[in-house]
């Protein structure tokens, strides 16, 4: 680390993720000294749509719902420490996001903290509407709008941060521009020097999932060990002013950064290598190399920039109908077979009416199709242990709910010691996508009275 | 299959992971020695993981290489039966499906398959 290296600790990569990563993270960047930043990444593509309901039923919610958990423990270390905290825990109410911070602020004696929320994201207002008709596809634009969201990039995060904010609170922004402002406030980048821009992009894509990148989605025993993964640490990135920057994890933490964690990661969720779109830049990492250069240490090398596109992607959801799933077990001499036959049996009696899908849990499930090639060229595995799953979906919730009474009545009018019926009935959301002019959804940022 | 060499599935010379976004999924495949990188570029084709695919109707299979990271990232269109937004699959986003990829049976010469072999290597 060199005097002016911007330290970044990433304690969430998904709204469901370990509320205690944070507080390694926090105290490893104190022990470092120099700049230190904490992100927390928790918006998925229906998580919004989630928070936008939440927010219907009460005003004062719509954020993250671990925010409470995740801030609390680390909050007054780092608002001592001059440790930022930026995050996209704001979901579809920023504004009750920063309040609720405000609030444990002053629970914990500071009553001055400089909280500053994003926005310009939300387009599921009349105004947000009105601008998304003439972008998204007819038969869309008809839908009844749950939410819509614009993927902000970088700017109003670093310029919140560089007019001294300690807590930035966004809604819908690129997860890697949670890096990429705190990188642009510290560093003083031109806006369109795209291969410095290209470099933060591609470490912020390594930490926006959390432990994906120091031995999380790796483990696999015999092969690709972990130490101590029930411990493991979150990432911290380690940015120079050149853009270059070290991939590491906090200290006194299980886990394991080296080049293979790191390859994975870098791969995950891109399509072309050579343009990685972001709002920011399209990052290129065709020729990028990966060097361990120490333990836990990680460089990620040859990362270029380009300019950056002209639209913004924006993300609209909609009511999506009813989900029904039921589940039930056949274990033993002629499970499967067994099995087969409840599977069978549900087909005859509605099969016609809804479009089932069928399962082999324990022979045959995860990797098969929906409309059941797999499973009808799959050969009998004589499985023993067989958990028959059936799912459908609809718009009416009493067609899935007879899917879920069928599953049931196996119990007596199926075949022999079937056991253990579980069914669910879920909302579903479904979401599109659509482009639209960046000068047109316009980011700004304000301080909380 | 000739006597000097032996078909074993690719988990004992790669590990891979899965990402989606809607339909489609991208699947890494990073071998772990990289003399082995050759094999992957001749055997692992798009046409060869096409074919390991093909109940799940992928409107396309691309193969993109680098070199320099020594790895493959394959791209899938349209292979998660509408993904999060429609797919009936318990797993809505596709992750497993990298570990259907490391099935796949890659020829590979005999010494190779038993250096693996004697490393204990599961799978």
């Amino acid at each position: 680390m060199t005097q002016s290296t911007l330290a970044i600790g990433c304690a969430a990569g998904f709204g469901g993720d370990r509320t205690d990563a944070a507080l390694p993270i926090v105290e490893t960047l104190i022990a470092r000294g120099g700049a230190g930043v904490l992100i927390f990444e928790m918006l998925a593509e229906r998580t919004l749509a989630l928070a936008q309901l939440e927010r219907r039923k009460n005003p004062e919610l719509g954020f993250a719902p671990l925010l409470e958990l995740m801030v609390r423990p680390v909050l007054r270390r780092c608002l001592e420490n001059d440790i930022p905290i930026v995050s996209n825990f704001g979901a579809a109410n920023p504004q009750a996001a920063a309040r609720l911070i405000q609030r444990i602020a002053a629970e914990q004696g500071i009553h001055n903290a400089r909280i500053a929320v994003v926005e310009g994201d939300d387009l599921s207002d009349e105004r947000g509407r009105k601008l998304l008709r003439a972008y998204l596809k007819p038969a869309d634009a008809a839908r009844e709008i749950v939410s819509a969201n614009v993927y902000l990039g970088a700017e109003a995060i670093a310029d919140a941060l560089r007019a001294g904010a300690q807590i930035v609170v966004t809604g819908r922004v690129a997860d890697p521009s949670l890096v990429v402002g705190p990188a642009l406030a510290a560093f003083d980048w031109p806006a369109d020097d795209w291969d410095k821009l290209g470099r933060a992009t591609m470490a912020g894509h390594l930490l926006e999932c959390g432990a994906q990148v120091t031995g999380g989605y790796f483990a696999d025993p015999g092969c690709k060990d972990v130490p101590e993964l029930h411990n493991v640490g979150f990432p911290i990135a380690e940015l120079e002013a050149d853009g270059s920057f070290v991939i590491t994890k906090a200290d006194h933490t299980g886990g394991i950064v080296n080049a293979q964690t790191v390859k994975e990661q870098l791969l995950y969720e891109l399509h072309d290598p050579a343009a990685y779109l972001t709002p920011d830049v399209v990052a290129d990492i065709s020729d990028a190399e990966v060097e361990v250069i120490g333990e836990n240490r990680v460089v990620v090398a040859n990362v270029r920039g380009h300019r950056r596109p002209d639209t913004l992607k924006a993300t609209v959801c909609f009511a999506g109908g009813w989900l029904g799933e039921a589940e039930i077990s056949y274990a033993g001499p002629n499970a499967e077979q067994r099995a087969r036959l409840a599977a069978e049996i549900i087909r005859r009696r509605i099969g016609n009416e809804l479009k089932l899908r069928v399962d082999l849990i324990g022979s045959l499930s995860v990797f098969a199709d929906d409309d059941g090639n797999a499973l009808a060229a799959f050969s009998s595995a004589n499985a023993r242990d067989v958990r028959l799953r059936v799912a459908c979906v609809h718009d009416d919730r009493s067609a899935v709910e007879q899917l879920t009474r069928e599953v049931t009545a196996l119990y007596t009018c199926g075949p022999a010691g079937g056991g253990g019926v579980r069914t669910t009935i879920t909302p579903r959301l479904n979401s599109v996508s659509c482009f639209i002019p960046r000068e047109l959804v316009p980011a700004r940022f304000s301080f909380l009275q | 299959m000739t006597p000097t060499t032996r078909q074993i599935e690719l988990h004992h010379l790669a590990h891979s992971r899965t990402g989606d976004k809607g339909g489609t999924a991208n699947i890494s495949l990073i071998p772990y020695e990289a003399e082995c990188f050759a094999l992957l570029l001749e055997q692992v084709t798009e046409e060869a993981v096409y074919e390991l695919f093909r109940h799940r109707r992928p409107a396309s299979v691309r193969r993109y290489v680098l070199p320099k990271l020594c790895a493959l990232n394959f791209v899938l269109e349209d292979v998660l039966d509408g993904g999060v937004n429609d797919s009936l699959n318990l797993d809505t986003h596709g992750k497993t499906l990298s570990f259907l990829l490391l099935s796949l049976k890659i020829e590979v010469p005999a010494e190779l398959a038993m250096r693996f072999a004697r490393k204990g290597a599961a799978g």
